[in-house]
C-alpha cells in the first residue's frame, strides 16, 4: 500500500518538474483524456439538469435542504441571530476556560476556509450570465443556507471525538457513524466512508488544485505570463513548509491577514458604492426586477435564479459538511451553541461579501445595457452579458473595482492569492480528517496525505486540468448529497438540542459571565 | 490583619528582582504573598484548523509546565522560607487578568517588574507596567 501510493505520488512530481513546456502539453493533454474518460460519467451524474431544463438536480437538493431546515427549525437563523453575535463576543464564555478555542476563533477559522474565490471570482460569473437579478436569489440561498449550517456544524461537536490526550476531531464522518448508532439507523458507517472519499477528492480538487489555478491566473493578469509550475513549486513549498513542516508562523500571518483583507475588500466596496450613492435605488430596482423578469439575460429569470443559487452553494459551501469539521474543535459544553455561531458564516460569506462584489459590478457600469429598453445585451455566442471591456470571472471583479481605484487590482491580486493559500490550509485538514478516518491515524498514513496534497498543488497551477477541476467540483458536491441524507436523519436531535437550550436560556440557567 | 500582595510573575530578570523586593515586603509584615502568573492570550487571535484541534491539549501543557517549571519550585522555596504564599495561573491579557486577580484575592497591592517578556512589542504597544497603573484598583510598586 505503501509503496504504490509513493511511486504514484513520486511520478507526477517528476514529470511536472522536468517537464519541457511541449511535453508539460502532451501530459496535460493525456491527463485530460484519462480524467474526462474516466470520470465524465461522475460529473454529468452530479450536474445534470433536471429532464427539460437547464436547473441541475444538485443545486435544487442544496436549496430544498436549506428549505427545510429553515421551516423545521422556524427561522431560527433570524430568531437566533442576535444570541449568535453574544456568544460570538464572548458574553456567555465561562471565563475559567481562557485558553481554550473561542466561539470568535472556530467561527474566524471556518470562514477563512470559505471566504475565497468564490466571492470574487464566482460571483462575477453569477452576474454576469445572470445579470444584477442573480444577487437577489444568491442573498436568498445565502439567508436559507444558513440553516443548512447550523445543523450540521450542531452534529459536528456533539459527536466529535475526544480523545484522551485532549485533541479533537469531528465533522460528518463522525456524526454519521455515531448519530445513526444511536438512533439505531443502518448504513451510518457506509455513508461516512463515502463521505471521506468525496471530502479527499474535494480537498485534493476544489480546495487545492482550483485555488492554485486561479491563483497562478490572478498572478499572471498583473505580472505577465509565465509557467504555472513557477507558481505551483513556491506555493507547494510554502504549503509544505506549513502542513508538514510544522511553520506554523506562516499559515498565522496568513489567518492574520485574510480578516484584513477581507475587511480592506468589504469596505473598498462600500466606499466604491457609497461614492455612486445616486445610483444605489437603482441597483436595487435591477437587482428586484431582474430576478424576476431577468431584464433579457440569457436564460431569463431561471437563469438568474440558478446562477445565483449556484454561486451561493460553491460560495459559502453550506450543506457540503466541511465547515462541520472546523466547527467541531470550539471548547463548549453546549454543542447547539456552535451551531448558532456558524449560522453567521454564510450571512458574512454570502449575504455581506458577495452581494458586496455584485453591487460593485452593477453600480460601476460593468454590464452593458440597451439605453432604450433597459435590457441587457449579450455577447455573441449569447451566453453571458456584454461587458465593458469584455471581462468576465475574476478580471471583471477586477475592472469593476480598479475603475474607481486604479490600485485595486494589486490588492486583488493579493487577496487572491492569500485567499486560495487559506482556502488550501483549510482543506489540507479537511481532507486530512477524511484520510485518517478511513486509513487510521499515524504519522506516516498523514505524511503520505500531506505530500500528496502539496503535489496536486503544482499539477493544479502548472495545468489547465478543465475536466479534473469539473471533477473535483463534483466531489464538493457529492460531499452535499451523503452529508445531506445524514442530516434529514439526524435533525430530530439537533431540535432536541434545541429546545433543551432555549428552555433554560430562558429559564436563566444559562446566563452570561459578563 | 494578614494583607495579600499580588506579583505578576513571569520568570523574566526584571520579574525576579520584583519577587525578591515582594517577599521582603511580605516577611517584613507577615503579608500572604499571590504570586500570579498569566499566559497571553486573547479569545479573537487566528488559529489553523490544526492549532484548534491542539488547542485543550496545548493549553494542558502550557498549564503544566508553568506549574512544575515555573510557579511550583518559587512557591516551594518561599514556603520553606516561611513565607505564607498562594499561587494562581491564568490566561487572558496580562494587565486585564492581573486586576481580576488583585480584586478576586482582594489584595491591597501589587508588585510587577517594569519590563517582562516580549519587550519589543511592549515598546511598540506598551508595557505591562503601563497599562497598570493606570488600570489598577490597588497601589501598584514597580520594579526596575
Amino acid at each position: 500500500m505503501k509503496k504504490t501510493t509513493q511511486a504514484s505520488v513520486l511520478a507526477p512530481l517528476a514529470m511536472v518538474a522536468a517537464a519541457s513546456p511541449a511535453l508539460a502539453q502532451s501530459i496535460d493533454e493525456r491527463v485530460n483524456e484519462i480524467f474526462a474518460s474516466s470520470t465524465g460519467w461522475f460529473v454529468n451524474l452530479i450536474f445534470s439538469p433536471f429532464p427539460g431544463t437547464s436547473f441541475p438536480w444538485i443545486v435544487a437538493w442544496l436549496v430544498v435542504a436549506a428549505t427545510v431546515f429553515t421551516v423545521y427549525f422556524g427561522l431560527i437563523q433570524f430568531r437566533a441571530f442576535p444570541h449568535s453575535i453574544a456568544l460570538v463576543r464572548g458574553d456567555y464564555s465561562d471565563p475559567n476556560d481562557a485558553g481554550e478555542v473561542s466561539h470568535f476563533q472556530a467561527l474566524a477559522t471556518a470562514l477563512s476556509g470559505t471566504v475565497g474565490l468564490g466571492n470574487i471570482a464566482g460571483v462575477a460569473v453569477a452576474v454576469g450570465i445572470g445579470g444584477p437579478g442573480a444577487t437577489f436569489w444568491m442573498i436568498l440561498a445565502g439567508l436559507m443556507g444558513m440553516a443548512s449550517k447550523f445543523t450540521e456544524c450542531t452534529l459536528g461537536v456533539k459527536y466529535r471525538n475526544e480523545y484522551e490526550d485532549g485533541t479533537v476531531s469531528g465533522g460528518p464522518m463522525y456524526y454519521l457513524t455515531k448519530g445513526f448508532d444511536e438512533r439505531g439507523i443502518p448504513a451510518g458507517r457506509i455513508l461516512a466512508v463515502l463521505f471521506s472519499i468525496f471530502c479527499i477528492l474535494g480537498a485534493l480538487g476544489g480546495g487545492n488544485m482550483f485555488q492554485a489555478n486561479q491563483a497562478h491566473a490572478q498572478i499572471t493578469n498583473v505580472v505577465g505570463e509565465y509557467p504555472g509550475w513557477i507558481t505551483g513549486l513556491v506555493f507547494a513549498g510554502i504549503v509544505f513548509a506549513v502542513i508538514v513542516g510544522g511553520l506554523k508562523s506562516i499559515a498565522r500571518v496568513t489567518e492574520k491577514v485574510v480578516p484584513f483583507m477581507g475587511i480592506l475588500y468589504v469596505v473598498t466596496a462600500l466606499i466604491i458604492i457609497l461614492m455612486n450613492a445616486d445610483k444605489i435605488g437603482w441597483a436595487f430596482g435591477q437587482i428586484f426586477e431582474g430576478a424576476f423578469t431577468g431584464l433579457g439575460v440569457a436564460g431569463g429569470f431561471v437563469g438568474a435564479l440558478i446562477q445565483g443559487f449556484k454561486r451561493a452553494a460553491f460560495s459559502n459551501e453550506a450543506g457540503v459538511g466541511s465547515a462541520a469539521i472546523a466547527h467541531s474543535a470550539v471548547r463548549t459544553k453546549e454543542p447547539i451553541t456552535e451551531g448558532f455561531v456558524s449560522l453567521l458564516e454564510p450571512f458574512i460569506d454570502t449575504v455581506v461579501i458577495c452581494t458586496m462584489t455584485a453591487l460593485v459590478i452593477i453600480i460601476t457600469g460593468q454590464l452593458v445595457s440597451d439605453p432604450n429598453t433597459g435590457m441587457y445585451l449579450l455577447n455573441e455566442g449569447g451566453t453571458a452579458i456584454q461587458t465593458v471591456d469584455g471581462n468576465s470571472g475574476v478580471a471583471l471583479t477586477s475592472a469593476a473595482f480598479s475603475s474607481a481605484f486604479g490600485w485595486f487590482q494589486y490588492v486583488l491580486a493579493i487577496a487572491v492569492i492569500l485567499f486560495a493559500f487559506s482556502t488550501m490550509i483549510s482543506w489540507s485538514y479537511y481532507g486530512l480528517k477524511a484520510w485518517t478516518f478511513l486509513f487510521g491515524e499515524g504519522q506516516t498514513k498523514e505524511i503520505i496525505f500531506k505530500v500528496i496534497f502539496c503535489i496536486f498543488v503544482v499539477i493544479g497551477a502548472a495545468a489547465n486540468l478543465g475536466p479534473v477541476i469539473d471533477f473535483s467540483d463534483a466531489a464538493i458536491f457529492a460531499m452535499a448529497v451523503v452529508n445531506i441524507i445524514g442530516l434529514y436523519f439526524l435533525m430530530p436531535i439537533v431540535k432536541a438540542e434545541l429546545n433543551s437550550y432555549l428552555s433554560r436560556l430562558k429559564s436563566g440557567e444559562i446566563r452570561k459571565y459578563t | 490583619m494578614s494583607r495579600k500582595i499580588v506579583i505578576g510573575f513571569d520568570d523574566s530578570e526584571s520579574a525576579r528582582s520584583a519577587l525578591d523586593f515582594a517577599t521582603n515586603l511580605a516577611k517584613s509584615d507577615g503579608s500572604e504573598l499571590v504570586i500570579a502568573h498569566v499566559l497571553e492570550w486573547s479569545p479573537y487571535s487566528f488559529l489553523t484548523p490544526e492549532e484548534l484541534e491542539e488547542r485543550h491539549k496545548r493549553r494542558k501543557e502550557e498549564l503544566n509546565r508553568a506549574e512544575t517549571a515555573l510557579i511550583g519550585p518559587i512557591a516551594e522555596k518561599l514556603r520553606a522560607d516561611g513565607v505564607n504564599v498562594s499561587t494562581v495561573l491564568r490566561y487572558g491579557h496580562i494587565a486585564e487578568t492581573l486586576c481580576a486577580i488583585v480584586e478576586e484575592a482582594g489584595a491591597s497591592q501589587i508588585v510587577i517588574g517594569r519590563t517582562g517578556h516580549s519587550s519589543l512589542s511592549s515598546r511598540l504597544f506598551g508595557s505591562v507596567a503601563g497599562s497598570l497603573a493606570q488600570a489598577s484598583p490597588v497601589a501598584v510598586t514597580i520594579v526596575p
